[in-house]
């Protein structure tokens, strides 16, 4: 860079020639330069959205209506399996984010499918244990509990759904265009994005399913 | 009238409304004449005045500027904090007026408020007797309103006896009030309703104890009776409903407003 | 119901309403009539090519205060047809609005004010100086800016879509349940606000986070957070509230979809449904939503005043301090909105006095702009007037708010015309005489031209004193017990207040009007009102340093910052622009993904409403496949040749010399 920093105190009307004031080398901002910290205030902003539904559901997690308690309804081995599904595809994102750094895109490709399939496979035993609930007659409109659990559980699975076909998309994109600076950018998005779900899920877990059984 | 109230209650808010103000006008009078002064003595054309381009900062005038809404913020808080709580309206009044306490043997009246489509229901539990768009009670006896909603959110508002409280189905609230003046006051709901919000409109008569009993004996004498079917019927919505008086009531209905049951148990 | 229509049929469209019928006759008259001139001066190429697609960060901003006119003009009849209403509904007379439309009317004048009026009034100016006051070229995210514009119209086309086909919310503009619910409201007018707001939600927090980020990341060089202007301050503020505040609007209102599509019980009277909590939630955003609205506008006077005065601002650190403070309190006080539920003494006071702890940073900002005119040099211009206006209104609004702020007090106020002549002295006394002030201010270096001042004059004392009369009487009326939303009254003591208050919003309509005259008459006298120079006003901040109007990429050279007022820095030290050895810059091209993109969500929430599922399916599949598709393309660049830029910067420099200052 052309200018000099110079301590505001220094200057005055004399040496005004000596003070740039312009920058006259053309100052680029390298496209995407922003994106992270942009992904990263959008995902403060999705953190409060469902700190809303978590409060939601605070209030009216106790609001039965006569109807299925927690204890009723919820299988925890089911949610411990679920919960390994996320956990595990947390991490094997972490092998693909390894192997993208080096630029090995095949690699990298493995690894995202291994994480596709736990997010698959997360979502599946999701879909499968509202089945169920549903079969039972804990729909969401039985009680204020159940609208409450089916909407937070279910905006998280709808991120996670999202995450799967942003992991497609991305695959055909570093299948079609390689690891260049753009593909790792969006892949590093995405890798923050699975992980901050990873985490809500960690409290979804834990408020709803653990707490929820133990009332 | 906000400003001439009839009950204690309302009184005294008026007096914490005007003691506010006047508290505020401390600071924002001389703001306004401030801007206005500045504003004329520093103009372009004024060449008389200072004129000091890189004058900015001034630590006393800071330390002022932030001290002065601290302070007056200090006091309007401490007069809300102890006025909150003195005019709860969740919070028994223990004076009829000022100067003159509440006697333990005086039993307040109770009133059930149920906000219907869109129509005011007020049960007398004390008298087993109940009104439609209209309420009476004895001058300087405390009141005591049991509030709730049948259908959507309104809130009781009766200006010249006190301030207002929600009215919200499957819920109650409450509100402590005195009536110290006699004649007859404007009530209506607060909070926008529906269809036939503005209707929602019922006459408060402030009477004196005499005149209340005979009051009460001419509803028992008029009135039909209030059970579980005519409600049914009474709250379908209606708009700028007549006053209606029943003679009896089924003690059971109130609570099963509240409860939002479908019979009586 | 059909499967291929919905709910949609015949007869949702309101032919039995006269006025209605009129009303469309006159926007469909207008329409073609629109439509016509721009076909006839072949301006449709013209509108696409450099306003629709464009990423330029000063014509979106612009685009948002144009539509925000627009929605005033609609916003303002709702206005004129309650006060017209007031007027005549006394001693048993109906008046001309039955319940059903007079309900529609109050609530789509709330949420046409704030959502589509005040919000891209306060957008658009953000947009169009937050880059050029921090030597930007333009924000981080030039395409999801045109997005997040193109939403904001969406939102703002099908909220006024059920003038004509089906009806409006009529439940108020927060839409309280169980009122706003499928028991008490099952027709589509709710379901209009849901969308719309979601729509034009997307938007807003989208171009929330790109501001914060432009501002974090695309400072010129020197320019640490203290040396911001203090307009970038409040702004990033604003934005930082709303990427905090509009997730939670958004909740609230998927919730009560939920309620209303899919037999839900989050807020319902039976099923454990609790309708406090849409109350808490919903205020929760609906706070914060106000300072994001009033925030840049205290940045707009804080720019006006330093410049018009020829002053520094009087405590640039103090200022900034305030206004984080304000940002961080105005999560704490939601429950005063509502102290009437019955909370219980302490949690009223504490949040009484959470609000009233509030107005000392605010006043701390009202002083810092009077010790700024304090030996200043102040002249009259028009955005001057405005803050002088500004100044005296709003710390009378200020005074009722805090007095608002006391429960006991509130117990009498609450919901009364005394809350609406309180929130209307601050939105207009600040919101809206802000936006005045920064127009007028930042016009000359928009358009290359300043507004006319004989116009401006006009617009600026019908406005204030139209707003005088307009709202001190409702001040009057709460008093005496007068509640809002009210249809007819009994007591004709209270009309000769009404007639007062209608007189005041016809003077507010003639300031309108005057404003419209002010344009129209300065783009005839464009070339007496000619900025040769592109500081105006002998302005303090970067923006000035560049040319009016400045050139797409805004600045040639990105400027270095060494003090707080950049620009004055430079002016006082004898600053030369450089006329030769200019560089090819880098610019995003322009784009027609975001209009499209956003028509799409149009369309897919105009068939949620009517419930047409087949077509809420398809438009919403070809959303997310058309953003998908969109990131396909990875060559969003383009080059400005060095000699381009050269050739542009000659012209100025000709100019310069031309009309030397």
């Amino acid at each position: 860079m052309t200018y000099t920093k110079m301590p505001a105190t220094n200057l005055s009307g004399s040496d005004s020639s000596a003070i740039e004031f312009v920058q006259l080398e053309a100052h680029e901002h390298p496209p995407g330069a922003s994106t992270l910290l942009g992904f990263w205030i959008y995902l403060m902003s999705d953190c409060l959205l469902f700190a809303a539904l978590f409060a939601t559901f605070g209030v009216l997690g106790a609001s039965y209506a006569g109807g299925p308690t927690p204890k009723e309804v919820f299988e925890l081995p089911l949610v411990a399996v679920n919960t390994s599904m996320l956990l595990l595809s947390s991490i094997t994102y972490g092998f693909a984010m390894l192997a993208t750094h080096q630029q090995r895109i095949a690699r990298t490709q493995f690894w995202l499918i291994i994480t596709a399939l736990f997010g698959a496979a997360f979502v599946g035993i999701e879909l499968y244990e509202f089945a169920h609930l549903i079969q039972d007659g804990a729909t969401p409109q039985r009680s204020a509990f159940l609208s409450a659990f089916f909407t937070l559980v279910a905006t998280h699975g709808l991120h996670v759904t999202v995450g799967l076909i942003w992991m497609m998309t991305l695959m055909i994109q570093v299948g079609r265009g390689g690891l260049n600076l753009a593909n790792v950018r969006r892949l590093t998005c995405l890798s923050m994005f699975w992980h901050f779900l990873d985490v809500i899920w960690i409290c979804v877990f834990t408020f709803v399913y653990l707490l929820g059984t133990l009332r | 009238m906000v400003l001439n109230p009839s009950g204690d209650v309302a009184n005294q808010q008026r007096d914490l409304l005007v003691s506010s103000t006047a508290l505020m006008l401390v600071i924002i009078i001389p703001v306004i004449v401030m801007t206005i002064v500045f504003a004329w003595r520093y103009r372009h054309s004024n060449k008389q005045a200072r004129y000091e381009p890189n004058w900015d900062h001034s630590i006393h005038l800071e330390l002022l500027i932030w001290a002065v809404p601290l302070l007056i913020v200090i006091a309007l808080g401490a007069l809300t904090w102890v006025g909150t709580h003195m005019l709860d309206p969740y919070r028994p009044i223990d004076r009829i007026k000022a100067g003159l306490p509440i006697s333990r043997k005086i039993k307040p009246l109770e009133v059930e408020v149920v906000a219907l489509d869109w129509k005011w229901l007020f049960i007398y539990p004390q008298y087993g007797i109940a009104t439609v768009n209209s309420i009476a009670a004895p001058l300087d006896r405390p009141i005591e309103f049991k509030i709730t909603s049948a259908s959507v959110m309104n809130s009781l508002f009766i200006p010249a006896l006190a301030g207002q409280i929600y009215a919200m189905p499957g819920m109650e609230t409450q509100l402590h009030a005195v009536a110290n003046k006699a004649g007859d006051y404007q009530g209506f709901s607060g909070n926008f309703s529906g269809a036939g919000f503005s209707g929602m409109r019922f006459v408060f008569k402030a009477m004196l104890d005499a005149d209340f009993d005979r009051w009460v004996a001419r509803v028992k004498m008029r009135g039909g009776a209030l059970q579980l079917e005519t409600y049914q019927k009474l709250k379908l919505p209606s708009d700028k409903q007549p006053p209606l008086e029943f003679a009896t009531v089924d003690p059971q209905l109130y609570p099963v407003i509240l409860h939002r049951r479908t019979s009586i148990p | 119901m059909s499967a291929l229509l919905g709910r949609l049929s015949l007869d949702v469209f309101p032919i039995h309403e006269p006025i209605l019928v009129a009303t469309f006759a006159g926007v469909a008259l207008g329409g073609i009539t629109l439509i016509s001139v721009l076909t006839y001066f072949q301006l449709w190429g013209y509108l696409w090519r450099e306003w629709f697609t464009t990423i330029d960060h000063k014509r979106i901003g612009i685009m948002y205060i144009v539509m925000a006119f627009v929605m005033l003009f609609r916003g303002f009849t709702d206005a004129m047809l309650m006060r017209a209403q007031q007027v005549v509904a006394f001693g048993g007379s109906e008046g001309f609005l039955p319940p059903h439309h007079y309900d529609q009317v109050f609530t789509a004048h709330g949420v046409i004010m704030i959502f589509f009026v005040a919000m891209p009034f306060v957008t658009g100016l953000m947009n169009f100086a937050v880059p050029l006051q921090i030597g930007a070229r333009d924000v981080s995210f030039p395409f999801l800016n045109n997005f997040s514009f193109w939403m904001t119209v969406v939102g703002a086309l099908l909220m006024n879509t059920s003038l004509f086909v089906g009806e409006f919310a009529g439940a108020g503009w927060l839409a309280y349940p169980p009122l706003s619910g499928i028991d008490y409201s099952p027709d589509v007018g709710i379901d209009y606000y849901i969308w719309a707001l979601q729509i034009a939600g997307i938007g807003t927090l989208l171009s929330g986070v790109n501001l914060i980020v432009t501002i974090i990341k695309l400072r010129a060089p020197g320019m640490t957070m203290m040396k911001m202007p203090i307009f970038v301050w409040t702004a990033l503020c604003t934005n930082v509230l709303i990427v905090a505040a509009f997730p939670i609007l958004t909740v609230v209102l998927a919730l009560l979809s939920l309620d209303r599509y899919a037999g839900t019980h989050f807020f319902t009277n039976d099923m454990g449904g609790n309708a406090m909590m849409y109350i808490n939630l919903i205020w929760i955003w609906g706070h914060p939503e106000v300072y994001i609205l009033i925030l840049p506008l205290f940045g707009v006077f804080s720019e006006v005043t330093a410049t018009f005065s020829g002053k520094k601002i009087f405590g640039y650190t103090s200022m900034v301090y305030a206004t984080v403070v304000i940002t961080i309190l105005s999560y704490l006080v939601w429950l005063h909105h509502f102290f009437t539920m019955g909370s219980g003494a302490s949690v009223n006071s504490f949040f009484g006095i959470t609000t009233m702890i509030i107005s000392i940073p605010t006043g701390a900002k009202i002083f810092n702009w009077l010790f700024t005119l304090y030996r200043g040099r102040i002249r009259f211009e028009l955005p001057m007037m405005w803050t002088l206006a500004f100044m005296i209104t709003f710390v009378i609004g200020g005074m009722t708010g805090v007095l608002l702020a006391v429960p006991p007090a509130d117990f009498v106020l609450h919901n009364s015309l005394f809350l609406v002549a309180h929130f209307h002295n601050v939105i207009i006394g600040g919101v809206v005489f802000g936006t005045f002030a920064g127009i007028s201010y930042w016009f000359p270096k928009a358009f290359g031209f300043k507004l006319d001042f004989f116009w401006g004059k006009m617009s600026f004392w019908f406005w204030v004193v139209g707003f005088y009369l307009a709202f001190m009487p409702l001040y009057v009326l709460g008093l005496m017990g007068v509640t809002r939303r009210l249809r007819q009254f009994d007591d004709p003591s209270l009309q000769i207040w009404f007639v007062i208050a209608a007189i005041g919003a016809a003077c507010i309509a003639i300031g309108i009007l005057s404003f419209g005259i002010q344009v129209f008459v300065s783009i005839r006298r464009r070339n007496e009102l000619r900025d040769h120079s592109g500081d105006p006003w002998d302005g303090r901040t970067l923006e000035w340093s560049t040319a009016s109007p400045p050139p797409t990429y805004n600045f040639a050279f990105t400027p270095v910052v060494h003090e707080t007022d950049a620009w004055w820095d430079m002016k006082q030290r004898g600053f030369r622009r450089p006329a030769t050895g200019f560089n090819a810059i880098h610019m995003p091209r322009n784009t027609p993904a975001g209009l499209l993109l956003a028509a799409v969500a149009g369309v897919f929430g105009f068939a949620v409403v009517w419930h047409i599922w087949w077509l809420a399916g398809l438009s919403f599949s070809i959303v997310i496949a058309g953003a998908i598709f969109h990131t396909f393309n990875y060559d969003r660049d383009f080059q400005i040749e060095a000699k381009v830029v050269g050739h542009t910067e000659d012209a100025r420099t000709q100019e310069l010399a031309q009309f030397p200052a």
